[in-house]
């Protein structure tokens, strides 16, 4: 076995070249993936809210974007976004910011339907009780059923970023320098140990991802006890 | 310059007939990792199931690990690294296949086979405990109890689950054009390759394995009508 070749370039898998070159490896899929989380939160939200929305339009284009999102492959989603851009804006976009709106588009359908799930979960009659105080509808949304509905979303949310996590390496495939790049570029360059780089790779992703998962369970069950304890 | 939107030409000749054969390979190689997996999934519930604790280690590893880290990594493992840790024959066996084909069945199989477990695990949680005390105490053995008592009743409740899985089974199949499987993600960025047509290629593409997940996922509400009108009566 090699381990050495992972001795050698575990900077390299850690951050790129940086600071004497661009910023690479894990924590490009990291930044992707917090970049990717951040704008899916607000994008997801809003569609999730049309989907529920009084307006037949507003529903209708919900609907139909949730439905091709999820029946699509997520590298479909980043080939066309990257061959896209040419026809939109005349020029290619650089392969970072074409990967990163692509895992937007692509995971704010997923956080379309943990929203619309999370506020039909609700009973009907805190609405009723919103409305009935006087609020606006749109009073009611923002001060009575977000805030309960987000808070039992977050265990969702979390499970939706570590697919996110997971999803990023995929980026790679369009050139952006990032872990899984990385780990290919090392691989090209030294030939004897695919097994040991990869196996490296997949351990990092792991780290990442189980830590996340863990989490995620913990905070599902203190939600569950917090709901139980209010009934 | 001026790009002019052509999908005449990402379907003629010679084009047309690549995305079909692309097609035949992702249905081929989704299929084939369809049946491993469910049988490699239901492997591993059962350890997971079973009281042998290294048998349950096992299973709780392997549906982590797998789970935890990205398809494309595993992907490339099972294509560049793994004949480090596979036995001589097995190895031997399998560059005599069709070896980017089979490294792309073991990904997905594996991959897919940690969530499947994860779904047949919750779908036996489901069965009242119960029903295995009763049946082990007709004089069943572990096994016997699993394979006519549980798992029959449990498979039911998870069909709409595991076809959600094979769905992304065969969403995440696109990933072993990285590897030079000609499927028809392959096909398409091949087509975008020879015509710089990439959007249509892709458009075209996507508009088939959204055909596909449509179909499915429409068949499963017909499905779930149809079983919830039978179990009312």
């Amino acid at each position: 076995m090699h381990w050495n070749v992972i001795a050698n370039n575990f900077n390299y898998f850690l951050i790129g070249a940086y600071p004497e070159g661009p910023l690479g490896g894990l924590a490009m899929s990291i930044l992707l993936a917090l970049g990717g989380i951040f704008g899916a939160f607000w994008l997801g939200l809003l569609i999730g809210l049309m989907r529920m929305s009084k307006s037949r339009t507003a529903r209708n284009f919900a609907l139909v974007y949730t439905e091709i999102i999820r029946g699509t492959p997520l590298l479909m989603v980043i080939f066309w976004f990257y061959f896209l851009a040419p026809i939109a804006f005349g020029h290619t976009l650089p392969e970072a910011e074409s990967a990163l709106i692509a895992l937007i588009v692509f995971t704010s359908a997923y956080i379309a339907e943990i929203v619309r799930a999370g506020v039909e979960s609700l009973p009907k009659g805190q609405t009723e009780a919103a409305r009935g105080t006087g609020l606006s509808r749109y009073q009611a949304l923002s001060y009575v059923i977000l805030p309960q509905a987000l808070f039992n979303m977050i265990p969702s949310f979390v499970n939706q970023f570590v697919s996110l996590t997971k999803d990023t390496s995929l980026a790679f495939i369009i050139g952006v320098n990032e872990l899984t790049k990385a780990a290919t570029q090392v691989n090209n360059r030294t030939l004897n140990a695919p097994t040991e780089i990869f196996i490296t790779i997949a351990v990092l992703y792991f780290i990442i991802c189980y830590v996340l998962t863990a989490l995620s369970r913990r905070l599902e069950k203190r939600i569950n006890r917090y709901q139980a304890r209010d009934r | 310059m001026s790009y002019t939107v052509d999908f005449a030409k990402v379907l003629s000749d010679p084009y047309g007939e690549w995305i079909m054969q692309g097609l035949g390979v992702t249905l081929q190689i989704s299929a084939v990792s369809i049946v491993f997996s469910l049988l490699l999934g239901t492997i591993i519930a059962v350890f997971r199931l079973s009281r042998v604790k290294p048998l349950v280690w096992f299973s709780l590893a392997f549906t982590e690990f797998f789970r935890n880290t990205p398809l494309l990594v595993q992907i490339f493992f099972w294509y560049f690294g793994s004949y480090a840790i596979l036995p001589d024959v097995v190895n031997k066996w399998l560059y005599k296949q069709d070896f980017e084909f089979a490294a792309g069945v073991i990904a997905l199989t594996v991959y897919t086979s940690a969530f499947i477990a994860e779904e047949i695990r919750s779908g036996v949680f489901a069965i009242p405990k119960t029903q295995l005390e009763a049946s082990r105490a007709c004089g069943l053995s572990f096994l016997q109890a699993m394979g006519y008592v549980i798992l029959p009743q449990a498979f039911r409740i998870v069909i709409p689950p595991l076809i959600s899985q094979f769905l992304n089974l065969i969403k995440n199949s696109s990933l072993v054009m990285t590897i030079g499987v000609m499927d028809l993600t392959y096909m398409a960025r091949q087509i975008e390759a020879h015509t710089f047509h990439g959007f249509e290629a892709f458009t075209v593409a996507t508009g088939i394995y959204l055909t596909i997940s449509l179909v499915i996922s429409y068949s499963i509400t017909l499905y779930n009508k149809r079983v919830l009108r039978t179990t009312s009566h």
